[in-house]
């Protein structure tokens, strides 16, 4: 029932047969599965941020004794894409003394990097777009490019709380970066390959799975990954109650809504990164393989929103502190263990 | 004002950078500005700029009866109107030397410890967001909630009471307020312990406010710093205990004081006032004395209402009194309460006619935010938001 697996390649063979039974050349097969896969990519993203910025209002109200959106549909569920739309039709604002071409491109940056990564996830038994045999520092590398955009929003704005907003990140991200590659260094030694299909294949069952063999591991990457992603209680750079909203306070319409999208698809691919490498991938019991993926991904996207709606945010400086002082030498001594033991 | 804040930017140097923060910013808690000059992110220098929320109350109140002014005084620090309502008639009661009846007193008590409960309430809801904590808001209101029901079952209102009146309380407590109470008194002591679960032990807490925005007892004490913050610093200094008013002298609480006077200190501080003032609130309800509600002061309060609606000279009483008011004897008088946020004072000179000649408010924000710049310079931005959020000002009691 529901099976997925393979879906991608038994469409791109279909295609092939007709391709090759019509005598059209292959470059335009492959021109159109790329934009096929474009759309789906884009599509999914769509609606798995609209859906989790949904997720997110009813978690945090539930645990603030509110209901959240509940006018809309059932327990408000149209909510995001009304907001969506009414993001799409207010006017594209661009204050005056911006740097406008900067101020332009950095949702774009912001919103495109966020999207590439989704080529090398895959979410299910043959559900990957593309195998990449460096899958994994194919995502981080994808993932650090996140932080020009915001440099380039916090820069382009022209506003005081905006370029502290860009500063913080640019510190923040670079700082994590180092701890979260450390992290996932140790999967890389145990499992001998890069690739994410690889890596999840080499977790059949629960005691091989990399949370139980790299305890430190995970722990290490889910902090430094939410610290990536700027969640609470590392959400400094846009902190809303210091600096007003960080690198996005001048950004209104679309492109605010590219980064609040970009912002919802990196909390999915930080959540789908840990399932893949941490805690085994599609496989699991009964269930679908896609769907279990989905099952673990969204238990780590609730954990991280517990997270958000629970503590408080921790200071600028003592968040540097953190990634160089602790959860670095953590991180060393993790990979040094599973050098030693492995 | 202005010129001071000029004369702090033509100081410039280009190594810093001038940042306006506020009047609007999420966290000033209002229209507080602040003029930061930042080398990165380390506050060097830092100027308040006040008076965006400037209403005129003060100059109002000279233009009213004595009876009038008591709405005027709820809309200044307007999350302890109570406190504020007594301050005020405690000093007109002081000018026209009229005793409380006991349990007007006991009452009065009870509301404004209340108040000050429902004033920490918010203001742990704000620091918390503020310091990113953002369910804590959610779960403070929800129980300030509660206390402004009481609040409205006794005056009609929940946040502009104008319950308390010149000799006493405006009518007397109503059915259901005792159960309503010891409602309270039943769920509070474990509500709080969930704030303390969340925020007392915490980490990231800990480490926001341990050591930040420290203000040492000589400079709180030389800046008229008074309040949770002076207590903070460890100066056991609290008007109820020290100048007894409204039969403080009855009731058996202790005074919560810190050590190092940082935003920590302020918040242990706080937390233990909400529980010290419940004792107070207990101790009030079971002590309650049978009496009157209101001093029948002829002239001054109004007669009973079954006696205006009997008695011809009872009707031409209030009529006068609710047209013209009374008149104190001329004097000046100063009297200051222990508000949640800290001494809180009216002076009013009177000279003889129906309305006040003069009044004067001693607002504990005002002078608590004055030391602000003292606790935040060589801070973070992070902790200016910190330490606004302990100081727990209300703009509308320091614009006036």
């Amino acid at each position: 029932m529901f099976e997925l697996d393979n879906v991608f390649k038994a469409v791109y063979f279909w295609l092939e047969g007709l391709f090759t039974r019509w005598g059209i050349p292959q470059f335009w097969l492959d021109l159109l599965s790329m934009l096929l896969i474009f759309a789906v990519i884009i599509a999914f993203i769509s609606v798995s941020a609209l859906f989790l910025v949904w997720w997110e209002r009813k978690v945090s109200a539930h645990m603030q004794v509110r209901f959240g959106p509940m006018r809309t549909g059932w327990h408000g569920w149209r909510q995001t894409i009304i907001d969506a739309i009414k993001l799409i039709m207010k006017e594209d604002i661009v204050p005056a003394k911006v740097d406008k071409v900067v101020f332009v491109i950095a949702p774009i940056v912001v919103f495109v990097s966020a999207l590439m990564v989704y080529v090398c996830i895959p979410f299910g038994r043959g559900l990957i777009v593309k195998d990449l045999n460096i899958g994994i520092l194919y995502i981080l590398a994808i993932t650090t490019f996140t932080v020009v955009g915001l440099l380039m929003a916090g820069w382009g704005s022209n506003n005081k709380w905006s370029l502290l907003g860009g500063l913080r990140s640019a510190a923040q991200i670079v700082s994590y970066e180092v701890p979260l590659t450390l992290s996932v260094l140790g999967v890389v030694l145990l499992t001998q390959s890069l690739s994410m299909v690889e890596i999840v294949k080499s977790q059949v069952h629960f005691w091989d799975w990399y949370i139980i063999r790299q305890p430190i591991g995970f722990l290490v990457y889910i902090t430094a990954a939410i610290a990536e992603v700027n969640r609470t209680p590392f959400d400094i750079p846009e902190a809303e109650q210091e600096l007003v909203a960080g690198y996005s306070t001048e950004y209104s319409g679309m492109k605010f809504a590219m980064f609040f999208f970009a912002e919802f698809t990196n909390l999915f691919t930080i959540s789908a990164v840990s399932t893949t490498l941490f805690l085994g991938g599609w496989h699991g019991p009964w269930l679908p393989s896609w769907m279990w993926f989905f099952i673990k991904t969204f238990s780590v996207i609730l954990v991280i929103m517990w997270f958000r709606w629970t503590y408080p945010r921790i200071r600028v400086d003592q968040l540097m502190g953190f990634a160089w002082k602790f959860l670095l030498p953590l991180a060393f001594l993790n990979l040094i263990l599973t050098g030693l033991f492995a | 004002m202005k010129s001071q804040v000029r004369n702090r930017i033509e100081r410039i140097d280009a190594n810093t950078m001038i940042l306006n923060m506020g009047p609007q910013h999420p966290s000033t808690h209002g229209v507080l500005r602040l003029i930061l000059e930042l080398d990165g992110e380390t506050v060097i220098k830092a100027t308040p700029d006040i008076g965006f929320l400037h209403t005129g109350i003060e100059k109002a109140m000279e233009n009213k009866t004595y009876a009038q002014v008591i709405p005027l005084t709820d809309r200044m620090d307007y999350v302890a109107s109570l406190s504020n309502n007594l301050a005020y008639l405690l000093s007109v009661e002081k000018l026209l030397d009229i005793q409380v009846p006991p349990k007007a007193q006991f009452i009065r008590v009870l509301l404004t410890e209340l108040t000050r409960i429902a004033s920490h309430l918010v203001w742990v809801g704000t620091h918390a967001h503020d310091i990113g904590a953002m369910s804590m808001l959610l779960y403070a209101f929800r129980e300030r909630e509660k206390l402004l029901d009481i609040f409205e079952l006794c005056s009609g209102q929940r946040m502009m009471t104008s319950y308390f009146r010149i000799g006493g309380l405006a009518q007397d407590i109503p059915e259901g307020f005792e159960s309503k109470v010891r409602e309270v008194l039943g769920t509070f002591p474990d509500r709080i312990n969930d704030y303390e679960n969340l925020l007392t032990k915490n980490r990231i807490w800990l480490n926001r406010t341990v050591g930040v925005g420290k203000i040492s007892a000589e400079d709180a004490i030389d800046g008229g710093v008074s309040g949770p913050i002076l207590r903070g610093c460890g100066v056991s200094w609290d008007i109820r205990r020290s100048n007894p008013y409204s039969g403080y002298e009855k009731f058996e609480f202790d005074i919560p004081t810190g050590k190092d006077g940082d935003v920590y200190d302020r918040y242990l501080v706080r937390i233990e006032e909400m529980r010290q003032s419940l004792r107070i609130v207990g101790q009030a309800l079971d002590g309650i004395p049978e009496g009157d509600f209101v001093a029948r002061v002829p002239g001054v309060v109004l007669p009973p209402k079954e006696e205006v609606l009997s008695n011809i000279e009872a009707l031409i009483f209030q009529f006068k009194l609710v047209v013209e008011g009374f008149s104190p004897p001329v004097g000046e008088v100063y009297h200051s309460i222990e508000s949640p946020k800290g001494e809180l004072g009216y002076y009013i000179i009177s000279d003889g006619s129906n309305k006040p000649c003069r009044v004067r408010v001693r607002p504990p924000c005002f002078v608590n935010l004055s030391a602000l710049p003292k606790m935040i310079e060589g801070g973070l931005i992070a902790d200016v938001v910190a330490v606004i959020g302990s100081i727990d000002i209300v703009l509308g009691e320091i614009d006036r």
